[in-house]
């Protein structure tokens, strides 16, 4: 029931324009406030902290529809942040909140988040650092953009390690929770793109007819299928525990395999449109572009892959369809 | 199914499924002899009329059937996870695999309370073999034209043609041919029936054909004046060309499609742990894996979708075509990295292991349906034909 009332709101609100308005630096407070007054930031949260106590495989397609409409504020992160700042006791931040990729503190104290998502534009961090999670306040943060066009992620650079709230050894949240989420941002974003794709196999015309009546496309528009479902159901296994967090080798493996889909899907998209496809007025590349964001943030393929790697090797000696069973059970 | 992401939804194989499977391996251990991998590799290739007796026994041949024809009564669900296993481990189903899957099912939908009394508790107890009688030397992606025909007359039909590609022809009691009875070749799915042929009737003759493995699973079967009888017919006169489509779509839909080089890749994964060298390989290993929990949910969505009464048959032809897309990936990876250092002696085994499966590795994607088939029948279930 909240996915309906969310797909009514991110139908009805985030439309391109807005996603574009955002990007070129426009305020997303409208936006953000959207969202955070109905309340759906509270998914995660326990009822006794007025929250939906909303199971993880609840929370997956409201993830995805956040991709399928690339939503340009942190909405995903700010309900992860929930779950793991309330059930330790320590208070949400009040505004816009995304997770860290990554934390490092130099020799002389300084610290950075390296290519944060939404760096750009959020208020608090939640990091892990050394194990530990910790809250930064951007307020005092130096922010630097990509140069990326569009890319609302930024490195954050703060001159000492001044939490606004701490919580030892609750820092591991923090990647599975960047991972799953990206991972479900990722496999809604890339059905949009095949929704638009096969939309504009029907619809353009060339040699007398649509171009999605040529063998040539049909059979790249039904490769790009396999890859859009694969990373779907993918996605789906870091949402498929009943822990308060994502299970660590479902969320390794659905990064994985969703991070891998993005080449071959936003190269048939493209392909499919032809030139058209990557222009600025045309819809197709504010999906496009975030999917390789989203490949990137919180560790590609080729990171998760070796995670996964590594825990086959860890694991007793036996079938690799054993091990596979036991990672999603 | 142009909306993927209803199409494909994770679930969960029920608890009963998951507690089959304990008893699955059980059998296995005990009863499956140990075999080197390279023939593991072969799996349902693997012809073995004694495994396959020993596992009827044990009440898993027609694990779907009725209990009244001497079947299991057991669903999608318990299938999957039996052929899941009998797969992973590399097991030698051949003997009973195709009666089990498609002929037994097909026999079941179709046939008459005769045929089913008759074939079913024999498919059951692995006493009767089927082999599959679709393609022609002139008839592959093309099935519709196959030329076989089999002509009215008193007492039955006479069959005349030729079946070709047919695996393990020679050890086979009983064939489902698709051939035409009334009509001409451009009627096209028009005038197509099935007939049970029983392969040891005059007029029959099975040639074996060696293949580039030295093996010999596959079979050209000539029918020359065969006569068959009136009873010999399955379903109705006319009525082959959608048979033979629900017979496709129980072929498709379990997941032996994931399973083909599952051998080569634990041999592999097992040879590098007993050198030590396995952490370089980390990341491929890991790939396979993810790709593996990938598949196997896909399949298992497809699974729930029979289950549940749906025939997803655009469904099974996406999860074959990517499904093999996996299973030659991994010969042609392993293949590779065995030699990524000369200097490294090769596993003796390992080495015969994914030398078979890199050379029948094509046939992955041509068996049941051509990748370029399943591409097109995927795109008209996306509404593009």
């Amino acid at each position: 029931m909240f996915a309906e009332a969310i797909a009514e709101i991110l139908a009805d609100q985030f439309k391109p324009g807005a996603v574009r308005s955002v990007e070129a630096g426009g305020s997303p407070a409208a936006l953000w406030n959207t969202l955070s007054e109905s309340g759906f930031l509270e998914l995660l949260a326990p009822e006794d902290a007025g929250g939906a106590n909303l199971a993880l495989s609840e929370l997956y397609p409201i993830i995805a529809s956040f991709g399928r409409h690339a939503v340009p504020v942190p909405a995903a992160q700010s309900i992860a942040a929930r779950a793991l700042l309330v059930p330790h006791g320590v208070a949400v931040p009040s505004g816009m909140t995304t997770l860290a990729a990554a934390c490092r503190v130099a020799a002389d104290g300084r610290v950075e988040c390296a290519l944060t998502p939404f760096g750009t534009l959020a208020e608090f961090v939640v990091a892990d650092h050394d194990g530990e999670l910790v809250v930064l306040s951007c307020a005092e943060a130096e922010r630097v953009a990509t140069g990326v066009h569009g890319s609302l992620c930024a490195t954050l650079r703060w001159r000492v390690m001044n939490p606004v709230a701490r919580i030892a050894g609750a820092g591991g949240g923090v990647a599975l929770f960047g991972a799953a989420l990206h991972a479900a941002l990722l496999a809604g974003a890339m059905d949009r793109v095949f929704e638009m794709t096969l939309q504009y196999g029907n619809d353009r015309s060339q040699f007398g007819k649509s171009i999605g009546k040529f063998q040539a496309i049909q059979h790249q528009l039904s490769v790009m299928a396999e890859h859009v479902a694969a990373a779907g159901i993918a996605a789906e296994l870091a949402f498929a525990g009943t822990g308060p967090l994502p299970a660590p080798l479902a969320t390794a493996i659905a990064k994985a395999r969703a991070s891998e889909a993005v080449s071959v899907v936003a190269a048939i998209a493209h392909a499919v449109h032809g030139a058209i496809g990557v222009t600025e007025e045309y819809d197709l590349q504010l999906f496009t572009r975030r999917m390789h964001e989203w490949r990137i943030a919180h560790g590609s393929e080729a990171y998760w892959n070796q995670v996964v790697g590594e825990a086959v090797l860890a694991s007793p000696a036996g079938s690799i369809t054993d091990f596979v069973r036991a990672a999603v059970d | 199914m142009a909306n993927l992401t209803t199409a494909f939804r994770l679930a969960a194989l029920p608890a009963e499924a998951e507690a089959f499977r304990a008893q699955v391996k059980a059998f296995l251990a005990a009863e499956m002899e140990p075999l080197p991998a390279h023939v593991r590799a072969r799996s349902w290739m693997g012809f073995d009329a004694g495994f396959s007796r020993r596992l009827a026994r044990r009440g898993w041949v027609g694990l779907t059937l009725p209990k009244a024809y001497g079947g299991a009564g057991m669903d999608a669900f318990a299938r999957f996870v039996l052929v899941e296993e009998l797969l992973a481990i590399g097991a030698p189903v051949s003997a009973h695999w195709i009666a089990d899957r498609q002929s037994g099912p097909l026999i079941l939908k179709y046939g008459s309370d005769a045929q089913k009394s008759f074939y079913l508790p024999r498919i059951c107890a692995a006493e009767a073999f089927f082999c599959i009688g679709m393609s022609e030397p002139n008839a592959g992606s093309d099935l519709a034209s196959v030329r076989s025909r089999a002509t009215k007359c008193e007492g039955g039909w006479r069959l005349n043609g030729a079946k070709i590609w047919t695996t393990n022809a020679d050890n086979c009691h009983y064939m489902i041919a698709l051939v035409r009875s009334s009509g001409e070749a451009k009627d096209r799915q028009k005038g197509l029936s099935q007939f049970i042929v029983d392969l040891s009737l005059p007029g029959v003759s099975v040639r074996p054909i060696r293949e580039l493995t030295g093996d010999a699973h596959f079979s050209e079967v000539s029918f020359t004046d065969a006569l068959v009888p009136d009873d010999a017919l399955i379903g109705g006169e006319g009525a082959g060309w959608e048979q033979v489509t629900a017979e496709l779509a129980f072929e498709r839909s379990g997941p032996e499609r994931l399973y083909s080089s599952i051998v080569l890749l634990d041999q592999w994964i097992a040879c590098l742990r007993r050198t030590g060298r396995a952490h370089a390989h980390a990341a491929v290993i890991g790939r396979f894996a993810t790709h593996l929990a990938t598949l196997r949910g896909m399949s298992i969505a497809v699974t729930t979708k029979l289950a549940q009464g749906e025939s997803p048959i655009v469904e099974a032809a996406l999860v074959k075509d990517i499904g093999t897309e996996f299973e030659q990936s991994i010969p042609a990876i392993i293949e590779s990295l065995i030699a990524a250092s000369p200097d490294v002696e090769v596993d003796a085994d390992l080495y015969r292991t994914a030398a078979y499966l890199s050379q029948v590795a094509p046939t992955f994607s041509l068996r049941g349906g051509t990748r370029e088939i399943l591409r097109g029948m995927i795109a008209r279930g996306l509404g593009l034909r």
